[in-house]
C-alpha cells in the first residue's frame, strides 16, 4: 500500500461530505458544469481512492497503480475534487475548473492533471480503455486492478455494451466497473429516455459479475468493492443506485441538475446544508475506535 | 522515359511489374516488428485474414486479439493498451475503421496522443464489386484534420511493408491506407521512405503530378505519355499526407509553374486540398484535380470504375494539360 488508506467508514462520510463541498465551490466559481452526478458519486468516489485502490498521489505514474478510468466525463468535478483532497494537486486548484490556462478541462483529458488517467466526454469510450488496459495488465501477470466508472444514461450508446461482450470474453476479472444508476440524464428520468431496467438481469445476461447496492452508503460501498476485488473469472459490475444531487436538497433527484451549476446564491444555500450535515458527521465517533471521525486514524 | 530518377530505386521497367495488393505489405510489415517488438499487439475486428492480420496472428497468437465486428470498441482498447507501453496496430477496412469510429480516434487516440496504429484496408474504389458502402474515399480527409495524427498511403505492396514498419517504430497515432486489388509493384527494397518526405520519381519542367497510393504508377504511365507529345512531367510520390512535405512541393511548384494531384479519394479534403493548402501560402500555381469528384463508388470491376470515375493516366494526362495551358495564361 503506497497511500494511508482510511479504513473509518465515519471518517470516509466525513471526507465524501468535503469532497461535495468542494464540487459545489468549483462548479459555482467555474459556471458552468455538471451538478448532480458528482455530488451522487461523492461517496463512490471517496471509497476508491480513500480505501479501495492502491495508488500514490506523490508518484500518479507508478507502473503497479491501479488505474481508474472516467468514462462519463461530465461528472470529472468529483473526480478532480476527490484528487486534490487526496494530494494529487492543491485543492485551490479547483477553482480554476474550466478557466482558461487551467489543467481542469472541462471534461477530463488524459494527464490533464496528475491522476487524470484518461480522455472522457463523448460518452462510452472509457469503458474501452479500461477493457484495453485490464487486458494489457492480464498479458503481462501484473496484479493491478482497473476500475471504471459509468453513468447509466451513458450505456444509452452502443460501445458500452460492445465493451461489456469484450471483457467477459478475456474474463477481465481485474476489471470492476461501477455504474452510477442515479436514474436521470439531461433530457429527464432514464426510464422515460430509454428504459435501461432490468439493469442488472441485462450485465448478469452478458456473463459479468453484477453487485447491486446502495451507492450512497459507504459501508456497502465498502463491502461491494471486498467482495468484487475476490470475483475471479469475469468482470464485475457494481450497480451503485445514487441520489443524483446527494445530499443538497434542492437538487436531489432532479434531472434539471444533470448538465448545470449552482448560481452563486443556490451555491450559499448547498454549502450551507452541507455544513450542518458535516456537524453531524463531525460528531459521529469512529465505528472502529470509537474516537471523532476527524481525530481518528483508523 | 527520361528523367526517372535513379535514387529512388525503382523497378526497371515499369510497364513489365508483379501485381501484389498493398496490404500484403501491411501484413509483412506487422509480422516484421512483432519479431523485433514484443510491445506490437495487433487487433482486428472479424477480418483477420483479409486485412492480413492473420499473417501476425498466425506467428504471435497470444499478441492478438480478436475484437468482433465492434470498431468503437477495437480503438478504446488500442488507446487502453497504449497506456501501458504495448503498440496496438488496430486493423478493419477503412469504411469501418476509421469510417464508424472516427470519434473513438479523435478523442480516445488523438486527444490522447496514444500511441495506436490504424489499418485502414480496402481502401478506394478499387474495392469494386461490394460498391459504394465499401469504397472508403473519404478516410484521408476525415483523418488528417485530426491533431497528433499522421497519415501514410503507400504506393504498393513493397512500401506498404515500410510504412507499416515505420508506423511502429514512430511514438504517437498514425494511419495507414490499403488496397484490396492487385497492384502494380514499382518500388523496390531499396527505395526509400520517409515519413513526411515526399519523394521525386521522376524529374520534370512542365508540370509536377503529385500521386499517392494507386495513382503514383499510374502518374508515371502518364508522364511516360505525355513525354511523347514533348511534355516533361516531374512525378511525386506524396505518400505522407499528413504531415505534408510543403518544400518539397513548392520547390515542385516553382519550378514546373503548374500542378496536378491523383488520388484514390473524394476530391474534397484528400490530398488535393492538402497540396493546395501547402502551396497556396507558399508557391501557389495552377492546379488540377483527378480524384472521386465529390460522388459516391459503385459496383464494377476496378479498371471499369477507374474509367467511368477519371482515375486513369489519360484523366492525369488530361488534367496536365489544363494545369499547363492555365499556366501560359497567367
Amino acid at each position: 500500500m503506497t497511500f494511508k488508506q482510511t479504513s473509518s467508514v465515519a471518517k470516509l462520510n466525513l471526507i465524501a461530505n468535503k469532497i461535495r463541498q468542494d464540487i459545489i465551490k468549483e462548479l459555482a466559481e467555474a459556471g458552468s458544469g455538471h451538478s448532480a452526478g458528482p455530488l451522487g458519486m461523492s461517496d463512490i468516489f471517496t471509497a476508491l481512492y480513500f480505501h479501495v485502490m492502491n495508488h500514490d498521489p506523490k508518484n500518479p505514474e507508478f507502473a503497479g497503480r491501479d488505474r481508474f478510468i472516467l468514462s462519463n466525463g461530465h461528472i470529472c468535478p468529483v473526480w478532480y475534487a476527490t484528487l486534490a483532497n487526496a494530494g494529487y494537486f492543491p485543492v485551490e486548484e479547483l477553482m480554476t475548473l474550466r478557466k482558461i490556462d487551467s489543467r481542469l478541462q472541462g471534461h477530463p483529458h488524459y494527464k490533464c492533471a496528475p491522476g487524470v488517467e484518461n480522455t472522457a466526454g463523448p460518452l462510452g469510450q472509457g469503458i474501452s480503455m479500461a477493457c484495453g488496459i485490464a487486458l494489457g495488465g492480464k498479458m503481462d501477470n501484473k496484479p493491478f486492478r482497473v476500475y471504471c466508472g459509468l453513468g447509466d444514461g451513458e450505456i444509452n450508446e452502443g460501445q458500452p455494451w460492445e465493451a461489456f461482450m469484450f471483457a467477459a470474453k478475456f474474463k477481465l476479472d481485474n476489471l470492476i466497473a461501477i455504474i452510477d444508476r442515479n436514474r436521470i440524464q439531461i433530457d429527464g428520468n432514464t426510464e422515460d429516455i430509454m428504459p435501461l431496467d432490468p439493469l442488472a438481469d441485462k450485465m448478469k445476461a452478458f456473463n459479468w459479475n453484477v453487485i447491486e447496492i446502495d451507492g450512497n452508503d459507504m459501508k456497502a460501498v465498502l463491502a461491494a468493492f471486498e467482495v468484487a476485488k475476490k470475483n475471479k473469472g469475469k468482470p464485475t459490475c457494481i450497480i451503485a443506485n445514487t441520489v443524483p444531487g446527494k445530499d443538497v436538497s434542492f437538487m436531489e433527484h432532479k434531472y434539471e441538475w444533470h448538465g448545470k451549476p449552482p448560481s452563486k446564491d443556490e451555491a450559499v444555500k448547498a454549502l450551507s446544508e452541507l455544513t450542518a450535515i458535516e456537524a453531524g458527521l463531525r460528531k459521529m465517533n469512529c465505528e472502529k475506535c470509537g474516537k471523532a471521525a476527524e481525530s481518528c486514524q483508523c | 522515359m527520361k528523367g526517372i530518377n535513379p535514387r529512388m530505386h525503382l523497378v526497371p521497367d515499369l510497364h513489365n511489374v508483379q501485381k501484389v495488393p498493398s496490404r500484403d505489405g501491411y501484413g509483412l510489415g506487422l509480422a516484421e516488428l512483432g519479431k523485433t517488438n514484443e510491445n506490437v499487439i495487433a487487433l482486428c475486428c472479424d477480418l483477420t485474414d483479409s486485412t492480413r492480420t492473420s499473417w501476425f496472428s498466425d506467428k504471435f497468437p497470444d499478441r492478438y486479439f480478436q475484437v468482433g465486428v465492434a470498431e468503437q470498441n477495437m480503438m478504446g482498447i488500442g488507446a487502453g493498451l497504449a497506456t501501458l507501453g504495448k503498440i496496438p496496430f488496430v486493423s478493419s477496412y477503412a469504411v469501418f475503421s476509421p469510417g464508424r469510429n472516427w470519434d473513438q480516434v479523435r478523442v480516445s487516440v488523438c486527444y490522447s496522443n496514444l500511441n495506436v496504429k490504424i489499418q485502414g484496408a480496402h481502401a478506394g474504389i478499387s474495392v469494386g464489386p461490394d460498391g459504394a458502402t465499401h469504397q472508403a474515399l473519404e478516410d484521408v480527409a476525415s483523418l488528417r484534420c485530426l491533431p497528433n495524427m499522421v497519415v501514410l498511403v503507400p504506393a504498393d505492396a513493397v512500401q506498404g511493408e515500410k510504412a507499416t514498419i515505420a508506423a511502429g517504430n514512430r511514438i504517437g497515432p498514425v494511419y495507414v491506407r490499403f488496397g484490396r486489388e492487385k497492384v502494380p509493384v514499382l518500388t523496390t527494397k531499396e527505395t526509400p521512405f520517409e515519413i513526411g518526405k515526399a519523394d521525386i520519381y521522376k524529374e520534370g519542367e512542365d508540370v509536377a503530378i503529385v500521386a499517392m497510393g494507386i495513382m503514383v504508377h499510374e502518374a508515371l504511365m502518364a508522364a511516360e505519355e505525355l513525354e511523347k507529345e514533348g511534355i516533361d512531367a516531374m512525378v511525386i510520390n506524396c505518400h505522407t499526407v499528413k504531415p505534408i512535405d510543403v518544400k518539397t512541393l513548392a520547390d515542385a511548384a516553382r519550378k514546373t509553374g503548374a500542378i496536378v494531384t491523383a488520388e484514390e479519394h473524394q476530391v474534397y479534403g484528400g490530398l488535393g486540398g492538402a497540396v493546395a493548402e501547402a502551396l497556396s501560402t507558399t508557391h501557389p500555381v495552377p492546379m488540377r484535380y483527378v480524384a472521386v469528384m465529390d460522388r459516391f463508388g459503385e459496383s464494377g470491376k476496378p479498371d471499369d470504375l477507374f474509367k467511368k470515375f477519371g482515375l486513369t493516366r489519360h484523366d492525369i494526362i488530361k488534367a496536365a494539360k489544363e494545369a499547363i495551358a492555365a499556366k501560359k495564361k497567367r
